[in-house]
């Protein structure tokens, strides 16, 4: 049922902790993890910014997700990455539909009401557009 | 091949270009406006500047999908030049700007930009942020609570909008609304129409009436040689960026000779220089524009709006303008270098904030860059310039080794003999330089010194470890007569 999921990271503890239940969710249907982590225009701007080459501004992307996948290295389930351009949203959104996965397991940042009014909720956004159904881990 | 190439450059993304060139468009126009305002120009130079700029560069630039139009870092220079000089001096410097950066270009200098520490890079950015908003600290002048509320009327939409719609871009809908809000209220407010004329024309070409002197050229020169430097900081920072957001590469030779052209065309159509705008790109190719078309689409779309709708524009209320002036400088600082400066090195940090402080106190972006790699220089010497000598006695005392670690160069030689003992009793000494590098003829002169120093007291000296690129300097530099022996 779940074969394909994805796990859909900024590289924060939030999302540590969705890679937990992403693991075990491909354990129980032999599944396989694809771990997504969107880069924004804003992100663009400052990683270039502080990073002298495309070397090491890649290096510190996975860097940032690194804590996730040692995760999924440890636990034996077959896993690639997956570095995407775009708003989180949208581009997670559309990275689901358009390869089919089973399932997008998202981790919820814990926003605020006001914080989610200024700078909106990407979980909820990836919940209500996404065609396969949405784990949101809170 | 070559026509399916330039076809694809072109239109491979009519849609996503055509749209997202319309939104620039749309955003680029308060800009515009506001730039020509911190410059001291009348509304119409910067928007022929924008749309001549984003024009030329569409056919000529090198990296598809960056907008280039006038720019706060660019305007800011402009303003003593003006103010002392008048407009047709800031055409002429324009076209000089232009020509400097095609020289750039043709002579693949811009990997010059290399030598600019991403710490002077973000010091540039924040510097430039905290000039726009300052600049627009004037407006508020003598005027009463209403600009006040009005301005942060104007922040609300802008930041609240994009939650519900991103199909306007929101900073124009904030300008439409306290525009149509202080026209329908009737309040009395300064417009853009208090600030300068605006002619609903096109622009057309003009020679700059100046006259063609060498005093001329000596005081355009000065002004042209910031604005080429700080436009192609800016152009190839902002290159890079639109690579990252598209995953493709750029070339930035092209781009550099493209600024050049597009500055050079500017001027002679009655533009100020400008250069690649970080800002209006990243919302270009958030709106799905990635090719030459979308620049392209942009300029002519601004000029098309401001043909139609001149007569409004000038009804802008000043504190819709500065609201989005507020915006922009809060969207371009960069806001982590604030959380990480205490992580950062301490020679990081303290380039970083002397950039700011050097452009903040002279409101020249290119004496705080030019500050700012200084610096960073003066401090990659100091850390480079640590050796270390440590000593060994061999051949029961007789002969006594001296192990060299580090960097021989001008530097770093000033310490260096003071860790040598002369006036030791061995009969001869070895300088082991395995782990040390010759530099310059300073470093040269300083070993000749040692050497001279042991013989004075009888002690023969030999050298060891040579590596190629000093054995090198040092078979040049004529010196060291024995250094090959051992």
């Amino acid at each position: 049922m779940f074969k394909k999921i994805m796990l859909a990271t900024d590289g924060s503890e939030h999302s540590a902790r969705s890679a937990k239940y992403a693991i075990e969710l491909a354990e129980k249907f032999d599944g396989k993890i694809e771990i997504v982590y969107a880069v924004d225009g804003q992100t663009s701007k400052s990683d270039v910014l502080h990073h002298a080459n495309k070397f090491e501004v890649d290096k510190k992307r996975k860097e940032k997700i690194k804590a996730v996948k040692n995760l999924l290295e440890s636990s034996g389930v077959e896993y690639e990455t997956n570095i995407l351009h775009g708003e989180a949203g949208p581009t997670i959104v559309e990275h689901a539909n358009e390869n089919e996965f089973d399932c997008v397991v998202i981790g919820s940042r814990g926003l605020n009401n006001l914080q989610t009014l200024i700078l909106g909720s990407v979980s909820h956004k990836v919940a209500k557009r996404a065609d396969c159904p949405v784990l949101i881990v809170k | 091949m070559r026509i399916e190439q330039i076809k694809q450059k072109w239109f491979g993304n009519v849609k996503g270009d055509v749209l997202a060139g319309m939104v620039v468009a749309m955003a680029l126009i308060p800009e515009a406006i506001a730039f020509s305002i911190i410059a001291g120009v009348d509304p119409m130079v910067g928007l022929y500047a924008s749309f001549c700029i984003a024009v030329v560069i569409a056919f000529v630039g090198g990296r598809p999908g960056m907008i280039s139009a006038a720019t706060g870092a660019m305007a800011l220079l402009m303003v003593n030049l003006v103010a002392d000089y008048g407009l047709q001096y800031l055409l002429a410097a324009t076209i000089l700007t232009g020509v400097i950066q095609v020289l750039v270009g043709v002579f693949k200098l811009s990997s010059v930009m290399k030598f600019v520490p991403r710490s002077v890079m973000v010091g540039f950015v924040n510097a430039l942020a905290i000039l726009i908003f300052t600049a627009q600290l004037q407006h508020f002048v003598d005027e009463s609570w209403i600009m006040y509320a009005l301005v942060g009327l104007t922040l609300v939409i802008i930041y609240l909008l994009p939650r519900f719609t991103k199909a306007v871009p929101s900073t124009l809908v904030a300008i439409i609304a306290i525009t149509a809000f202080v026209i329908y209220g009737d309040i009395g407010v300064r417009t853009v129409g208090d600030m300068g004329a605006l002619t609903q024309q096109l622009p057309v070409f003009l020679i700059p009436s100046i006259p063609l002197t060498w005093e001329t050229f000596m005081i355009i020169l000065p002004y042209s040689a910031a604005l080429a430097i700080v436009g192609l900081l800016e152009s190839l920072l902002t290159a890079n960026i639109v690579d990252d957001m598209t995953d493709t590469e750029s070339n930035k030779n092209k781009e550099t000779r493209g600024q050049g052209f597009a500055n050079v065309v500017t001027g002679f159509f009655g533009g100020m220089a400008g250069c690649a705008m970080i800002g209006q790109s990243v919302i270009n190719v958030k709106s799905g524009g990635n090719g030459r078309l979308s620049s392209l689409v942009a300029g002519v779309f601004l000029m098309f709006l401001i043909i139609v709708l001149g007569g409004v524009v000038v009804q802008i209320p000043m504190a819709a303008l500065v609201g989005v002036m507020f915006m922009v400088a809060i969207g371009t600082f960069d806001w982590s270098s604030i959380r990480t400066l205490h992580k950062l090195p301490k020679s990081d940090a303290a380039v970083m904030v002397t950039t700011v402080v050097i452009v903040v106190v002279t409101h020249d972006l290119s004496k705080g860059v030019l500050a700012g790699v200084l610096l960073s220089a003066i401090f990659f010497a100091a850390k480079i310039s640590k050796t270390k000598v440590t000593k060994e006695l061999t051949l029961n005392g007789e002969k006594k080794i001296y192990h060299v670690h580090g960097q021989l160069f001008f530097a770093s030689v000033t310490d260096f003999p003071k860790k040598f003992n002369f006036t030791d009793t061995v009969k001869e000494v070895e300088i082991d330089l395995t782990h040390a590098h010759l530099w310059d003829d300073s470093a040269i002169g300083a070993l000749d010194k040692i050497e001279m120093k042991f013989e004075q007291n009888d002690i023969e000296v030999y050298y060891s470890g040579l590596n190629e690129d000093s054995q090198h300097l040092k078979n040049r530099m004529g010196g060291l007569s024995k250094a090959s022996g051992h």
